[in-house]
């Protein structure tokens, strides 16, 4: 019991972090919808989950998600082993770039999407603009980096000899992979494929963006029911229903992730030369970058494109407030403003998420404080799977009274994106503490060390590397947050995703072109910081 | 590859962003003057910051913010986030402890929800707009500052190219001579497209879900936004554009001109008038100041740059509108209209309809 | 059967296997022993197909294999820690070739039952790998290697992850086994107790070549030279003046070098040599010696348990032949 409640105490902290910044806005967004002027009415919540729009919409949510995770696994699963078993020239690099569409603002993604499927792009023909196959793609783009990495992640560290033992026994490499290689990697693909679904479930910018108006998700839907309906009760039942279904896949994902264990390197096999029977999955690999390189390469061509000729004028325009003075200030501004606010979402997501991870990786004694660390896990992770809409408008209804009064606070956006971050972040650190042998902090402790310093001198040389890579992640991840800025930003300090929807947004040609233009800045930005983060080889970055 | 080096660099990085104030922390939380106090000086004037909430459209240049500030004494400060949707939601729900002094940009088709909120207090300007803008519940809080009708927008020269004539009316639209040509923002993701929607309503009472269907067969295109549909399909607006007919405003013929003449014209009996207002907030900290910018507002100085900012027409019959809005964007004359109090009321049911009808 | 001719590998610029030839009969064991690094790992992989040659030739039975991939090569592979299938039972694990091969079910169940006899895990069919022992996983392993009759078994350290006594026990069983078996094999080991329990003959690897192969015995008893002598288990190899006295007093032609066991000295009352006991220590088999012998230095030596050898007394010392080994080539300094 005591030891529980010294677990509770050192969660203290974070856990009234999230609670104020999450538990209440959400809650109060909630209360607004089930107890409209203060009355509680949860049987009209019950009717508004029977309309047979809500069971559309539900049904809607959860083939797309399913078919766009069993898309991206099926495409991760070829670029996972070419990344990271064969000696392919140039996979570092090309690792990172995977993983620049999954931190891309899902704004970029619909421009780039939209230059390519439109009815003029380059793929105009295929007449795929708004349709659920236009919302898949758009799903798989973001998320088969999660795919790869995970996958990915698990196949560097299995060890390749019961592959070669079934080989010699007369199985063909297709036997091989199918009786050996996957069933052997089968938890760190359902772990990929849960985290991967639960992505594609809550997928808001991009159903929006290439769904048009015919299709809705549960997601959108209750964007749409706040915003223009105005219809709280019916928005708060589907984020009820969106929070248990993501709960429950949090528990699925966290009973099946893979964590990769630094302390066991033995058996790793180094990365071999590429042979003929690898051409399947290298054709596959090529494809899949092909197809995630598309959008992105359209995008940079539509940005040096001026009325029918190649030109930089649409970059030289990113100095100014571009025409008929759609923008406040000047894009490189934003830009500024952009870093700082990343980098104050980093390092509170870095604050919090060590704080968490620290936690929930100690060794438990007895059943009981197992299942509050893995409540504690769980608790961080919710983030993930509420609504932006519901955050940003309960941040305005609950955080409006001094002590709280965060409304004009310019901290506020920064904390908004440490939320966001902060599961990348836990998911990177938590591995890499959970594979330090408890052994070690024992025989230090042993031999006369205080926990504070077993801590300094046992966990952080272990753990500052990943702690690196996951304060890239974070940057990254608020680099290119979207959703929630959005809504939270300030006008004189917009960042360059509010930047570029504003400048989408406002007639005039060259205004289009600066979006263009401010989004290839963005992501060779966010790709740049992911490529350092790939330089420091962390197998859990990514992998949740 | 050199990993110290590396990580030296890193932690270098790492270390400068977060020493060297590369971060918003201890920045612009100034604390807001104390509002309404006299200011020694000027006894006469007004002082303080006015926090002014709009959607994000909404732009006010540095040149007539500083002629605010200096003809009254007050700050200004914008909040805009979101859509037109988005901010009557944001006022609904802050209503009684606002997240500013005055919100601008409240149209006739969400007034009545903030309205209904009781987001609004009660305020009279001394010069208002004529009467056809006010509303006719609410006139007491709210204030029209501009107004602009949204009309299909045909593309003259693809017509002339193709030797056909662009339509007339709705119901043209529906009409196979015009198959796969036209292109309108979805209604319950577009404020321009609801304002369409509202004027198929508005034309075609309860029979609108048959002109949709038709519309449809007809192989109209719907999309997420204005932007998409302007500037992704219609041929005037995109190079890569296919469809010469886009819902858009009465005023963007006049930036599509080439000489003399503008390439794009209206078709103006399918037009709805969207009016934007003003509104001082109720439980406001600067009231006198919200009051005083929404007079600054209808100055004839702003109502004159309106078009320019918002490609909106000024509601003032005085002001001065640029020459190519003289020459080019002629508002609508009688424009479709149905009461906020219907759309309130109706929004729901209609919307759900619409979009269960267009996703079939 | 098995036939490497001039067999190289190379990885960028290390040469792993260098130009090794090697003759492998039916029905024979060949250990391939080595230090950790000497490359013999690297020539197991080449011959299950699993490392590219850069140069040479493997056949069997006069076929070259190259181009056939490792599946068709009809061989079984046996790592030091088994690599079972961890999710397949073990019934399943050791059927796994069967089932590749379509075997008929009866057929295939009466077979397994057969292998898990013969490796003496009768009833252990549907445990899960992950509950075994690792002799009993080692054990599985090798049924499930020998459950299509592969025409060469290749064995990678196949005993080493294992305690000593366990070691012990499943040599001699796996012997009888290979032997019953009438299996061809390729073991690849650093410890020379282990070829010596399994093979017929054996091949000394160092630095990616084969420095010295042939029987078993053979090789044993002329080591090539200081190195490959001291790999086999000899204590230590005397030169010069030390070596011809020791040949002298065995009664063996002189040489330059020659490679001694520990027991090569026995305290004898009779014996040709002088020498003083440095140190002492009982054994339960014997009383092991560091003696001082003039002319020699100090060396080892042993003395049956009923010797009274104390330090510092004098003993006589008699030279059992067959346990030293004249170093056939060797160098003088």
């Amino acid at each position: 019991m005591r030891r529980i409640a010294g677990l509770l105490l050192a969660a203290a902290v974070p856990v009234a972090v999230l609670a104020v910044l999450f538990v209440l806005p959400v809650g109060g967004m909630l209360a607004q919808g089930f107890a409209p002027q203060g009355r509680l009415d949860p049987g009209g919540v019950l009717d508004v989950l029977a309309r047979p729009r809500v069971r559309r919409v539900a049904w809607f949510t959860l083939w797309t998600a399913g078919a766009g995770t069993a898309l991206a696994v099926l495409l991760g699963l070829p670029a996972a082993f070419v990344l990271h078993r064969l000696a392919v020239p140039g996979r570092h690099a090309i690792r990172a770039a995977l993983l620049v569409p999954f931190v891309l603002p899902t704004v970029v993604v619909g421009v780039a999407f939209r230059q390519l499927l439109g009815e003029g792009g380059p793929l105009g023909f295929l007449g795929l603009e708004g349709t659920p196959v236009a919302i898949l793609a758009g799903l798989v783009f973001f998320n088969v980096a999660v795919v790869v990495r995970a996958v990915g992640a698990a196949w560097e560290a299995l060890d390749p000899r019961p592959g070669e033992a079934a080989a010699a026994l007369g199985a063909s490499p297709l036997q091989v992979l199918l009786t050996v290689t996957l069933p052997a990697l089968r938890p760190a693909i359902v772990g990929a494929a849960s985290s991967v679904f639960l992505f594609c479930a809550t997928a808001f910018g991009i159903v929006l963006t290439l769904g048009g108006v015919r299709y809705a998700t549960v997601e959108t839907e209750i964007y749409l029911l706040t915003t223009t309906l105005f219809d709280l009760r019916a928005a708060a039942a589907l984020s009820i229903v969106q929070l248990i279904v993501v709960v429950g896949l949090l528990a699925v994902s966290a009973r099946l992730r893979f964590t990769p264990d630094p302390g066991r390197r033995s058996a790793t096999a180094a990365p071999r030369a590429v042979r003929r029977s690898d051409w399947t999955a290298l054709a596959l690999t090529l494809l899949t970058l092909v197809a995630l390189a598309l959008p992105i390469l359209t995008l940079v061509a539509g940005s040096f494109r001026v009325d029918g000729s190649w030109s930089v004028d649409n970059y030289v325009a990113l100095g100014g407030a571009g025409d008929n003075g759609a923008l406040l200030v000047p894009v490189t501004t934003a830009l500024l403003t952009s870093l700082r606010t990343a980098v104050d979402a980093t390092w509170m997501a870095l604050a919090m998420g060590l704080a968490v991870s620290l936690i929930v990786t100690r060794r438990s004694h007895g059943p009981a404080e197992r299942r509050v660390r893995s409540v504690l896990d769980g608790f961080f992770m919710l983030p993930l799977g509420v609504s932006a809409v519901t955050l940003g408008f309960g941040f305005l209804i609950t955080l409006d009274q001094p002590p709280l009064d965060l409304r004009d606070s310019p901290l506020l956006v920064p904390m908004a994106q440490a939320l966001v971050a902060l599961p990348l972040v836990v998911r990177t650190l938590a591995p890499v503490l959970a594979g330090i042998d408890d052994r070690q902090r024992q025989a230090a402790a042993s031999l006369g060390a205080s926990p504070w310093r077993a801590l300094l001198t046992v966990d952080l040389p272990a753990v500052w590397k990943p702690l690196l890579a996951a304060s890239g992640f974070a940057f990254a991840a608020s680099l290119g947050e979207f959703g929630a800025t959005s809504f939270l930003a300030r006008d004189e300090a917009p960042t360059v995703p509010v930047v570029i929807f504003r400048l989408i947004g406002h007639p005039g040609e060259m205004n289009y072109g600066m979006a263009l233009a401010a989004s290839v800045v963005l992501a060779t930005a966010t790709a740049v910081v992911m490529l350092l983060v790939e330089r420091l080889r962390v197998p859990s970055v990514g992998a949740f | 590859m050199n990993h110290a080096r590396l990580r030296a660099v890193l932690t270098a990085t790492t270390l400068t962003l977060a020493v060297t104030g590369c971060s918003l922390v201890g920045t612009e939380n100034e604390q807001r003057p104390p509002a309404g106090e006299p200011s020694s000086q000027e006894p006469a004037r007004g002082s303080g910051e006015v926090v002014v909430v709009s959607h994000e459209s909404f732009t006010l240049p540095k040149k007539l913010t500083k002629a605010f500030e200096r003809e009254t004494g007050y700050t200004i400060k914008v909040r805009a986030a979101g859509d037109a949707g988005t901010l009557a939601t944001k006022l609904s729900l802050t209503a009684g402890n606002p997240i500013g002094d005055v919100a601008f940009g409240i149209d006739n088709t969400f007034a009545s929800r903030p309205l209904d909120a009781g987001a609004f207090a009660e305020f009279e300007p001394s010069f208002p707009g004529p009467e056809e803008y006010q509303l006719d519940e609410g006139s007491d809080r709210l204030t029209a500052i501009d107004h602009g009708s949204v009309c299909v927008n045909a593309d003259i020269d693809w017509f002339k190219a193709e030797g056909k004539q662009p339509p007339a009316e709705l119901s043209d639209l529906a009409d196979p001579a015009y198959r796969g040509l036209f292109v309108t923002p979805g209604a319950s993701t577009s404020s321009p497209g609801m304002a369409f929607f509202l004027a198929t309503v508005a034309e075609f009472g309860d029979d609108w879900p048959a002109f949709w269907e038709d519309l449809l067969a007809n192989d109209a295109k719907i999309v997420d936004g204005w932007e998409d549909a302007y500037y992704g399909d219609f041929t005037a607006g995109s190079d890569t554009g296919k469809r010469p007919l886009v819902v858009s405003y009465d005023s963007s013929p006049a930036f599509t001109v080439e000489g003399d003449r503008s390439t794009t014209g209206t078709v103006f009996d399918t037009c709805f008038r969207q009016v934007e207002y003003a509104g001082v907030l109720e439980g406001a900290d600067n009231p006198e100041g919200a009051e005083a910018f929404i007079e600054w507002l209808l100055t004839d100085e702003v109502q004159s740059q309106i078009p320019e900012l918002m490609y909106m027409f000024p509601v003032s019959p005085s002001a001065d509108v640029p020459e190519d809005w003289a020459k080019y964007a002629l508002p609508a004359k009688d424009p479709y209209e149905v009461s906020p109090e219907e759309i309130a009321s109706q929004r729901e049911q209609w919307l759900t309809e619409w979009t269960d009808l267009i996703s079939r | 059967m098995l036939s490497l001719r001039e067999v190289t590998v190379r990885y960028g610029d290390t040469v792993a296997v260098d130009h090794v030839s090697l003759d492998l009969p039916a029905g024979e064991v060949l250990a391939v022993l080595g230090p950790s690094g000497c490359g013999k790992s690297t020539l197991l992989r080449a011959v299950a197909g699993l490392e590219p040659l850069t140069s040479g030739r493997i056949e069997v039975d006069g076929v070259d294999l190259a181009g056939t991939p490792t599946h068709k090569r009809g061989f079984a592979l046996m790592f030091q820690d088994g690599q079972l299938f961890g999710h397949l039972t073990v019934a399943r694990n050791v059927a796994y070739a069967l089932r590749l091969r379509r075997t008929p079910r009866e057929q295939l169940a009466a077979r397994v039952a057969e292998l898990l006899s013969l490796v003496g895990l009768e009833g252990y069919a549907d445990r899960l790998p992950g509950t075994l022992s690792g002799g009993e996983q080692q054990r599985v392993a090798l049924a499930r290697a020998l459950a299509v009759e592969p025409r060469l078994l290749l064995l990678d350290e196949p005993l080493s992850a294992l305690d000593a006594t366990l070691r012990q026990r499943l040599a001699g069983e796996l012997r009888e086994i290979l032997v019953a078996a009438g299996t061809t094999a390729l073991l690849v080991t650093h410890d020379h107790e282990e070829a010596f329990a399994l093979a017929d003959r054996l091949a000394v690897m160092r630095n990616g070549r084969v420095v010295q192969s042939g029987p078993i015995d053979e090789v044993w008893r002329t080591p090539v030279d200081e190195e490959t002598a001291l790999f086999l288990g000899y204590a230590r190899v005397l030169r010069g003046g030390a070596a011809r006295l020791l040949l002298e007093a065995g009664g063996l032609p002189a040489a330059d070098a020659v490679a001694v066991r520990r027991s090569a000295l026995v305290v004898a009352d009779d014996g040709p040599l002088a020498a003083t006991v440095v140190s002492a220590r009982v054994t339960p088999d014997q009383i092991r010696l560091v003696v001082g012998v003039d002319g020699v230095g100090e060396v080892d030596a042993v003395a049956p348990l009923d010797t009274h050898a104390a330090a510092g007394e004098s003993v006589r010392l008699r030279v059992d032949v067959t346990r030293l080994a004249v170093l056939r080539i060797e160098h003088a300094l």
